[in-house]
């Protein structure tokens, strides 16, 4: 039998299901992998106990022959979901030692599906950031390396960072991520798997520790589309508990899944070729155009003029709802407390949030305080709200006339870690392809396309319609089987 | 509509004071307006507490049904203009009892436009002048939980029971200028909620509490500046706050000073109020929309339901019992100020009404006299209201239909009561029971009256030689002899025929 | 008239007394040195994100729901609460049942 770890979802689930291989195997092989991996410090806490009781519980159902969906599948956990009685801290201080009473919607959605727990995985701090770097935990490291032979420390994007690490390096089969402006999208992509962010209120926001309320969404990331669609199946449902949840069904996506791209149009919106773009993902772009036409697809350029202001509208939006949001940490209930000597209520806030918070997390906090304050609401925060619906009316007008979109996910390949730290803005223009469809609420999907000259993984976005996942995964899927994308990093932790 | 005359006599001559009053009135509800947690009054410190009331990560409000319908029956309840279309935005400020760091309150878009509350400004002469007062707008919003300081000498402790708890904030136009004026639209404005249903109007337990914006000027000129004290929880204190903090601001502007725009404290044992320096820094309040809740919509359905289910207010009402049931203006005021009060008469006109087989306003008029004069000086006495009262509307309505068809006088009537306060009985098992009955029995009282005529001879001679005061004499020995039950009339009728 | 405004408030660059008033609004302390590293850095952002105040957003109505959704409102039911060990669990200071804090004077 092949190593276990190196299977996919599908793979697992049929696997065990015709008896190949038992649960416990399965959670063991990983267990085993996640405590062999520190190196990459992907988990914030293991949970191997997690997974190997869901195992042990996946095994019984299957002498019983009442499996569900996930049986005999462990997955990771952004930590950025509360788990009922597992720490969670959003990769920060200010939660550290914070262990929930409650279980969020989709980690508990899953767990009903019957999978198991291999562990919390590191995030970016709050889900701020596109690196990893800003993790209270450490960073997380990429597993890849470039082939130039140095040893550089890569970034594996973020905020979702340690879900995409972990899966790249057999830690776990799939993980969620969560994304608010390319989180589950750009580490997805600098890791070589995918990873959907489906239309905003598919996933319930309850339990999930909030950043940007009108832009978080909860998806799944794994190695292959159709384990995607698997995942998202067991993530979505409404929750009358989060008033922004949508009530429809959940679709079949995975009976759904079709490669052929008959009568499909592609649009190629034009102001995504951005100055200095590098010429590989320019290439990658190409590559991918072709692969649609192949697949059936007709390929159309289109027009999204707000494009160039997706960017500074998101580090509006995002930072104001993001100043409130976090206003609950202050020591009172949970999470630390600072309390110098002589302090009172007020100084004891000041304490705590100064000592708890990371520097991008101030900063976008400050930032937010400042765009909602006096005088400024309505330049600021009003203003991009505005542009907000102009950059929806344009993916609006797009639909007119095609019904997929194609892009790069990110500007470039992973960073060394470091490399772009100093500069804010250098680091926030990351998300400059994956921003505008989360502005919009639409589903969108990163899918590996190919290795640049390094040997690092870039990837393609497809972008759809409000709801209309399947399409995404679809175009995702005819991109995955004429990609070929094979590679995976060398093991060196 | 009248000038208010109230003013301020200082130094250098008149001032007006000018009031607006922000009212914040707890809606009647099960759960929380966010929440599924209780909202009952005096639970043990943080059992009536969800995780969302608790502000833990990822916690979302959904919003209550019932909540918006209240404030939505007490906007038209008002004549507001009802917004279909509203938002609930975030109020930001740190402060220990409010956890989630922002109260999710309505700024821009409130639930309830502008409305009016018209107060009779002398309640002691219904038909005295009255007085239009705006109301600028309702929303909707959460109320915070409790600090308590007394517990522990260097620490407070937060009770979040209250946090989430439903609340209307009832924003009047500064068009009131004197305390009796303020004092007048508190409490119709309580009745109005009172009768809606939206509100327990409970001051004591905090169900309703004012913040109190004053300011002074000279007749005729500009707005001055303001102050706004808070959380002010009785009609008497909003009273006494304004006349304290206009006086107060006078002596200020008097003595060359200048308002300071700012948040006070009233301190009832004191009658003063002081700046409140914990709010000081709080005025940023960076309000914008929760991105947690959508807007809300409320659709035709909606509103016809909220509509349909308003009561007959205090105002209708008072016209009513004038027009319809003859009442006077004093009385028609006196039962419909309170709806306790309302329901109870009510109630007794209509069992009144169906006991003795006639119409509601036949028998109207006796109900309210015997309800207003009989039952609230018992209840007085008694130190009970209506809500414990010992006799029940309908036993109330028995009472009177047995006076009404002569089985009891006005004093066995009072007889007979007393013994219902006492047992809770029936007056007709009282009567029954204790012998009670008036009589007309013609016969038994001529031959009481011949006993009575017989046995004073003396008198019977003085009064037929013209000392008429003895005519009292005999119907009291009359009466006597019959017990008490006999029926004065026909007494009076038997001795006049008996004497000559 | 309102695109003149927006640029003309998004054009004020933050000073240090502004940085420390926000810090102090959103309860961070932070030492002078802190305080003096932000300007820049806040200013660079603020900076970038005012370009949008070139948009012309005439007649445009601030975006309210990504996704066309309205409030669902959910029925006056107790479903909740007595879950005081749940709620005080991770308290850094809980006392008789009470989140316990430094003395307020209000
Ligand atoms: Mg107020
Ligand atoms: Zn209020």
């Amino acid at each position: 039998m092949s190593n276990v770890t190196d299977l996919t979802v599908a793979e697992i689930r049929d696997g065990f299901r015709a008896g190949n291989f038992t649960a416990r195997e399965v959670a063991e092989g990983f267990n085993a992998n996640v405590a062999a991996a520190k190196a990459l410090n992907a988990f914030i806490v293991e949970t191997p106990d997690h997974a190997l009781a869901a195992a042990d519980a996946a095994d019984a159902a299957r002498a019983s022959g009442d499996l569900k969906p996930l049986s005999g599948v462990p997955i990771g956990m952004k930590d950025l979901f509360c788990t009922n009685g597992v720490q969670t801290t959003a990769a920060s201080h200010i939660l550290e030692g914070f262990i929930p009473t409650y279980e969020s919607t989709v980690s508990g959605k899953l767990w009903d599906a019957g999978a198991g727990m291999l562990g919390k995985l590191n995030l970016d701090q709050f889900a701020m950031g596109s690196s990893n770097e800003t993790s209270f935990f450490g960073n997380v490291i990429s597993p890849w390396k470039r082939n130039d032979g140095g040893n550089a420390s890569l970034a594996p994007g973020g905020s979702s960072g340690g879900s995409a690490s972990a899966i790249s390096a057999r830690l776990c089969p799939a993980a969620t991520g969560t994304d608010t402006g390319g989180s589950i999208r750009q580490p997805a992509a600098f890791v070589g798997i995918s990873g959907i962010k489906p239309t905003y209120g598919r996933c319930s926001r309850w339990g999930v520790v909030a950043f940007a309320s009108s832009l978080d969404q909860a998806g799944p990331m794994a190695r292959t589309v159709r384990d995607n669609a698997i995942l998202l199946e067991a993530m979505t449902g409404f929750d009358p508990k989060d008033s922004t949840s949508l009530d429809l069904p959940v679709p079949a996506w995975e009976a759904g899944l079709s490669s052929n791209l008959k009568g499909k149009r592609i649009g190629i919106p034009k102001e995504y070729r951005v100055d200095g773009m590098p010429a590989e993902i320019d290439a990658l772009w190409e590559k991918g155009i072709a692969f649609l036409k192949d697949a059936g697809a007709e390929i159309m350029e289109v027009s999204l003029p707000h494009t160039k202001y997706a960017l500074p509208t998101y580090y509006i939006i995002a930072p104001a709802e993001a100043s409130s949001n976090l206003a609950r940490y202050d020591g009172v209930r949970f999470g630390l407390r600072d309390l110098p000597d002589g302090a009172n209520l007020q100084d004891m806030y000041a304490a705590t949030r100064a000592a708890g918070f990371g520097p991008e997390v101030k900063r976008r906090i400050m930032i937010g305080t400042y765009v909602l304050s006096a005088g400024f609401y309505d330049a600021y925060y009003t203003q991009a709200q505005k542009v907000r619906t102009l950059i929806s009316r344009d993916f609006d007008r797009a639909w007119e006339s095609c019904d997929l979109l194609l892009t790069p996910t990110a500007p470039s390949a992973a960073f060394a870690l470091g490399e772009k730290q100093a500069d804010p803005l250098a680091m926030y223009l990351n998300d400059v392809f994956t921003v505008p469809a989360s502005l919009a609420g639409l589903p969108a999907m990163s899918v590996p396309g190919g290795l640049d000259a390094q040997g690092l993984p870039l990837g393609l976005q497809i972008i759809g319609k409000a709801l209309d996942e399947q399409s995404v995964l679809n175009a995702a899927l005819a991109i995955e089987e004429r990609a070929g994308f094979t590679a995976r990093p060398d093991k060196w932790w | 509509m009248t000038e208010s005359t109230y003013r301020i006599h200082g130094a250098t001559g008149d001032w007006e004071v000018v009031i607006g009053l922000e009212v914040h009135a707890q809606i009647t509800s099960n759960a929380k307006l966010f929440s599924g947690a209780a909202t009952a009054f005096g639970a043990e410190p943080n059992t009536q507490v969800s995780l969302v009331d608790a502000a833990m990560p990822g916690m979302l409000p959904a919003p209550n049904r019932e909540c918006i319908r209240q404030a939505v029956r007490t906007g038209m309840a008002i004549e507001a203009q009802i917004n279909k279309y509203s938002r609930f935005d975030r109020k930001n400020y740190f402060y220990a009892d409010l956890p989630q760091g922002y109260q999710i309150s309505q700024l821009y878009h409130p639930i309830v436009g502008e409305g009016q509350i018209t107060v009779t400004l002398d309640e002691k002469h219904p038909n005295s002048a009255t007085k239009t007062i705006g109301v600028e707008r309702i929303h909707v919003e959460q109320d915070a939980g409790k600090l308590m300081h007394d517990q522990h000498p260097t620490r407070s402790y937060v009770d979040l029971n209250r946090s989430g708890v439903a609340l209307m904030e009832i924003v009047s136009k500064p068009d009131m200028r004197s305390p009796v004026e303020a004092g007048a639209y508190v409490r119709k404005l309580r009745s109005i909620l009172r009768y809606v249903g939206s509100c327990d109007g409970n001051m004591e337990e905090g169900s309703m509490r004012a913040d109190v914006n004053v300011s002074v000027r000279k007749p005729g000129e500009e707005f001055g500046t303001r102050t706004e004290t808070k959380n002010v929880n009785s009609v008497r204190f909003v009273m006494a706050v304004i006349e304290h903090e206009a006086n107060r601001q006078v002596d200020v502007l008097e003595a060359g000073g200048k308002i300071v725009q700012e948040t006070r404290l009233y301190d009832p044992d004191k009658n003063e109020t002081r700046s409140m320096r914990s709010k000081e820094d709080a005025h940023d309040y960076r309000y914008f929309p929760d991105p947690d809740l959508l807007p809300l919509e409320l659709d035709d359905a909606f509103l016809a339901e909220c509509r349909a289910s308003l009561p007959e207010l205090p105002d209708a009402k008072r016209t009513r019992y004038e027009t319809e049931l003859g009442l006077s203006a004093y009385n028609a005021a006196t039962l419909t100020a309170e709806v306790e009060t309302t329901r109870w008469f009510e109630s007794l006109v209509s069992e009144s009404a169906r006991a003795q087989g006639k119409s509601e306003s036949d028998v109207a008029r006796a109900a309210a006299n015997w309800l207003l004069s009989e039952l609230f000086g018992a209840l007085n006495r008694l130190g009970k209201d209506l809500e414990t009262s010992p006799v029940s509307p309908a036993q109330g309505a028995e009472l009177l239909a047995l006076v009404a068809d002569g089985t009891l006088s006005g004093t066995l009537a009072k007889q007979v009561f007393e013994i219902m306060l006492e047992t809770g009985d029936a007056a007709g098992k009282i009567v029954e029971e204790k012998g009670l009955k008036q009589t007309s029995d013609t016969g038994a009282i001529e031959e009481a009256a011949a006993k009575v005529i017989a046995d004073n001879a003396d008198k019977v001679e003085q009064y037929r030689g013209g000392k008429e005061a003895l005519f009292g004499f005999f119907v009291g020995q009359t009466m006597k002899a019959m017990g008490g039950k006999a029926n004065p009339k026909v007494v009076n009728e038997i001795l006049k025929k008996a004497l000559g | 008239m309102e695109r003149a405004r927006n640029a003309s408030a998004a054009r004020m660059s933050i000073d240090l007394q502004t940085v420390k008033k926000i810090a102090s609004l959103a309860r961070i302390s932070v030492t002078d040195g802190e305080a003096q590293a932000l300007v820049p850095e806040l200013n660079n952002i603020l900076g970038w994100v005012e370009q949008l105040g070139e948009v012309d957003v005439a007649g445009v109505e601030p975006m309210t729901a990504v996704i066309p959704n309205t409030l669902r409102l959910r029925d006056d039911v107790v479903t909740d609460g007595n879950v005081r060990e749940k709620v005080l669990a991770n308290a850094p200071q809980a006392e008789q049942g009470f989140f316990a804090v430094p003395k307020v004077i209000e």
